[in-house]
C-alpha cells in the first residue's frame, strides 16, 4: 500500500556498498508519509545493523537465514514474504549478481512491475518512472508499471550516493518461512593467485579492447604501453580470450583501477560492466571508432579515430 | 537426456541511426542483428555436455521472435544444435523480459528437458532477467552467472561456479532440472565449419504459435509484461572534449597528456 523496501546486499560478513546507495535512491521516491525500511538477511544479520544506522532509512528489518551466505531459494522466499506482508509500493534491490539470481524470478512470480539496471527512479506525475540503457547505453529508456501496486527496480551500482549522517532507525524482526534451499553454497574462490601486476595499484593504464581485432595485435600494445610508462589494462573479451591474463582485466567481474590517474582506453565500447571499473579516473582519453560509444561519455579526452593509426603515431613520440 | 539452450537475435545500432516515430524504440531500419554474444557460449557449454556424454544428449535452442531470427538459429544448429524452435506470434510484439520468459517456460512445458541455458544478459537490451524469470514460472532451481559448469549427462545435479563481482567465485551445486545462466568466457565458442552451415541450411525450423504451447494472447505483449516502454531518447551524452585534426595531431596531444601526468606525477 505504500513505503519503500530496501534490500541490503552482504557477502562474507561484509555489507556490499551498493546497500547505501539504495537508501539514497529510496529518497528520491519518497512521498509525505513514505517510510523507507531496509532489509538484511544473514545467518547473524545484527551484525550489520551498525553499518545501516543512517539517515534515510526509518526501520531496519533483520532476517536470519539458515545459510551463510546468498541462495536463491531462501532470498526469493523470505523477501516475497516481506512484501506480501507489507505491500511497499518501491522494493529496491542492487542490479548485482546476487540479485540477477532471485529478483526476476520473485518479480515474475507474483506479479509485481519489474525493471533492471535503472539508474533514475523518478515519480512523474504521481507515477513511478524508471529509466534504463539500451544498446549498449546509446539510447535511454524510460519504463512504467501501470496497474501495478509493488515495483521491483534493480538499481544500478555506483550512480546513487550514500548518504553519510548517522540516524536511528527501529530495529524490527522479521521471522522468514524456512526452506529447504535447492542451490547449496560451498565455498569462495579467490583468483588473485598467479597475477602478474597489480592493477588496483597503478596510475597510468593503457587499456585495451575487442578494438584491437586479434590476437597478434596484443605485442604491439604491451610495447607501446612500456614505451609510454603505462600498466598493460584490458576489457573483458581480451581476457577470456586468454590473449592476456585475467588480472588485467578492469571492470565489475576484474580489477578496479582505484590508483589510477591517467586511463587511456583504446577499442573499448564503454559497457556499463567495464565503466564500473575505471569511470572514476580523472582523466580518462578514449580512442574508438564510433563516435557514439559511451565510452565517451566518461572520458574527459575523446579521439574518434582508428587505434592502430593512433598507436603508431604515438609510438614515434616515445 | 536433453537441454534446451534459450538464445535472442539482439540488434546493435547503425551510425546513424534514429528513433522510431511513437519515440518508443529505434526505427527498424537501422538494426544490425546477430546472435547474442552470451547465447555462443550457452550453447556451445551444451554441446561440450553432448560431446562429453556416453548416453545421447538432445541439444534444443529455442527463440522467441519473427522469421527474422532464423538466420540466427540456423547459425546455432551449425555450431551442434541437434533442433531449433522458433515461437512466434505478433501479440508477441512489445513483450518485457518477463513475458518472453512466460514464454519460454510453456515451451519448456512442452519439450520437457533435464536442464535449460540462457545468457546472463542479452547485449541490446541488458535486462539480465529471461532465464532466471522462466525458472520463476517454472518453480525450477535456478543461478546465475555461472563461469564453470560440471553437469555429467544422467545425474541429478551440477556443481559450477557463479562469477561475482571483483571476480570472486562461488561454488555451487544445484539439483536438476534447473536454469542456468551462463557468462561469457565459460568456454571457447567454436566457429561453424563451411559443411556444417550447408547442412544447417537444410534443417527445419520448429515453428511454434502460443496455442502450440497452451498461452494466449493476454500471457505476453504489453499485457503480460511487468514493465512498459514509456518513452526512448538519445540521451546528452559526451563530456568527452574531442581531440581533433589528423593521426599525428591527436597523437601528439595524447602524449602532450602523457608528459603533463608525467610532470605531475614526478
Ligand atoms: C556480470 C558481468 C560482468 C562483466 N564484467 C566485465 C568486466 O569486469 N570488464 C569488462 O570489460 N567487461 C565486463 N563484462 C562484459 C561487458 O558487458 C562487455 O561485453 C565488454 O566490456 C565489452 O568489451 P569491449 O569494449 O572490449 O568490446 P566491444 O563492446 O565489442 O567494443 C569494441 C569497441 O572497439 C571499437 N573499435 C573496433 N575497431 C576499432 C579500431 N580499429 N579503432 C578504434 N576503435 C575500434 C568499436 O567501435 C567498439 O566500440 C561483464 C558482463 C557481465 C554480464
Ligand atoms: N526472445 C528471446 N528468445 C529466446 N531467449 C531469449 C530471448 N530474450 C532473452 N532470451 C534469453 O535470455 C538471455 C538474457 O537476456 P536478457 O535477460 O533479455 O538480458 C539471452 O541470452 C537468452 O538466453
Amino acid at each position: 500500500m505504500s513505503g519503500i523496501l530496501v534490500i541490503a546486499e552482504q557477502r562474507r560478513g561484509e555489507l556490499r556498498p551498493v546497500s547505501l546507495e539504495l537508501l539514497a535512491a529510496a529518497q528520491g521516491l519518497r512521498r509525505a508519509g513514505d517510510e523507507v525500511a531496509v532489509a538484511i538477511l544473514a545467518e547473524s544479520p545484527d551484525i550489520f545493523v551498525g553499518s545501516l544506522r543512517l539517515a534515510g532509512a526509518d526501520e531496519i528489518v533483520t532476517i536470519k537465514t539458515g545459510a551463510r551466505e546468498f541462495d536463491p531459494d531462501t532470498f526469493e522466499s523470505a523477501i516475497g514474504a516481506l512484501i506480501a506482508q507489507r505491500s511497499p509500493d518501491v522494493v529496491l534491490v542492487a542490479h548485482s549478481v546476487d540479485s540477477f539470481g532471485y529478483a526476476a524470478a520473485l518479480a515474475a512470480r507474483h506479479g509485481w512491475g519489474f525493471a533492471t539496471d535503472v539508474f533514475i527512479a523518478q515519480r512523474i506525475d504521481g507515477e513511478l518512472v524508471a529509466t534504463r540503457g539500451g544498446y549498449g547505453q546509446k539510447v535511454s529508456v524510460e519504463v512504467d508499471f501501470p496497474g501495478r501496486s509493488t515495483v521491483v527496480l534493480a538499481i544500478r551500482g555506483n550512480v546513487f550516493k550514500p548518504p553519510e549522517q548517522p540516524a536511528e532507525p527501529r530495529i524490527t524482526v522479521f521471522d522468514a518461512p524456512a526452506v529447504q534451499s535447492r542451490a547449496v553454497g560451498r565455498n569462495f574462490i579467490e583468483l588473485s593467485a598467479g597475477d602478474d601486476v597489480d592493477m588496483t595499484a597503478a596510475e597510468f593504464i593503457l587499456t585495451i579492447g575487442r578494438g584491437i581485432g586479434e590476437e597478434a595485435k596484443v605485442p604491439q600494445f604491451r610495447e607501446l604501453a612500456d614505451a609510454v610508462g603505462a600498466t598493460l589494462g584490458c576489457s573483458r573479451p581480451i581476457a577470456d580470450a586468454g590473449w592476456l591474463p585475467k588480472s588485467r582485466q578492469v571492470g565489475q567481474s576484474g580489477k578496479t583501477a582505484s590508483a589510477c590517474k591517467l586511463y587511456v582506453a583504446m577499442g573499448v565500447s564503454g559497457a556499463i560492466q567495464h565503466l564500473a571499473g575505471m569511470k572514476h579516473v580523472s582523466t580518462i582519453v578514449a580512442v574508438n571508432t564510433d563516435a557514439e560509444a559511451s565510452i565517451f561519455s566518461v572520458a574527459k579526452y575523446g579521439i574518434v579515430g582508428d587505434i592502430f593509426e593512433i598507436a603508431e603515431e604515438l609510438r614515434r613520440l616515445f | 537426456m536433453k537441454i534446451l539452450v534459450a538464445v535472442k537475435q539482439v540488434a546493435a545500432l547503425d551510425e546513424d541511426f534514429s528513433i522510431r516515430d511513437d519515440g518508443r524504440g529505434v526505427d527498424p531500419d537501422f538494426l544490425i542483428r546477430d546472435l547474442n554474444e552470451w547465447d555462443d557460449f550457452s550453447l556451445e557449454e551444451a554441446v561440450k555436455i553432448k560431446e562429453a556424454a556416453t548416453e545421447p544428449v538432445e541439444v534444443v535452442v529455442v527463440s522467441v521472435g519473427s522469421d527474422e531470427v532464423d538466420e540466427s538459429l540456423r547459425k546455432c544448429l551449425a555450431k551442434g544444435a541437434d533442433r531449433a524452435i522458433r515461437v512466434w506470434d505478433s501479440a508477441i510484439e512489445g513483450s518485457d523480459s518477463i513475458a518472453v520468459a512466460r514464454v519460454l517456460a510453456a515451451t519448456v512445458q512442452r519439450e520437457a528437458p533435464d536442464m535449460l541455458f540462457a545468457g546472463v544478459q542479452s547485449s541490446d537490451q541488458s535486462f539480465a532477467s529471461t532465464g532466471i524469470a522462466t525458472a520463476g514460472f517454472l518453480g525450477w532451481p535456478h543461478a546465475a552467472v555461472v563461469s564453470n559448469l560440471t553437469l555429467a549427462a544422467g545425474t541429478k545435479s551440477a556443481v559450477f561456479r557463479r562469477e561475482l563481482e571483483g571476480g570472486l567465485l562461488h561454488e555451487v551445486e544445484i539439483q536438476c532440472p534447473a536454469v542456468l545462466t551462463i557468462q561469457l568466457g565459460i568456454n571457447t565458442p567454436r566457429y561453424a565449419s563451411l559443411r556444417s552451415i550447408k547442412q544447417a541450411s537444410a534443417k527445419p525450423i520448429e515453428v511454434l504459435s502460443l496455442a502450440d504451447i497452451a498461452l494466449g494472447a493476454a500471457d505476453v505483449g504489453e499485457a503480460g509484461s511487468l514493465s512498459r516502454v514509456r518513452r526512448m531518447y538519445v540521451p546528452d551524452m559526451g563530456r568527452a572534449q574531442l581531440i581533433e585534426g589528423s593521426a599525428a595531431q591527436q597523437a601528439a596531444r595524447l602524449a602532450e597528456i602523457i608528459r603533463e601526468f608525467k610532470g605531475a606525477a614526478a
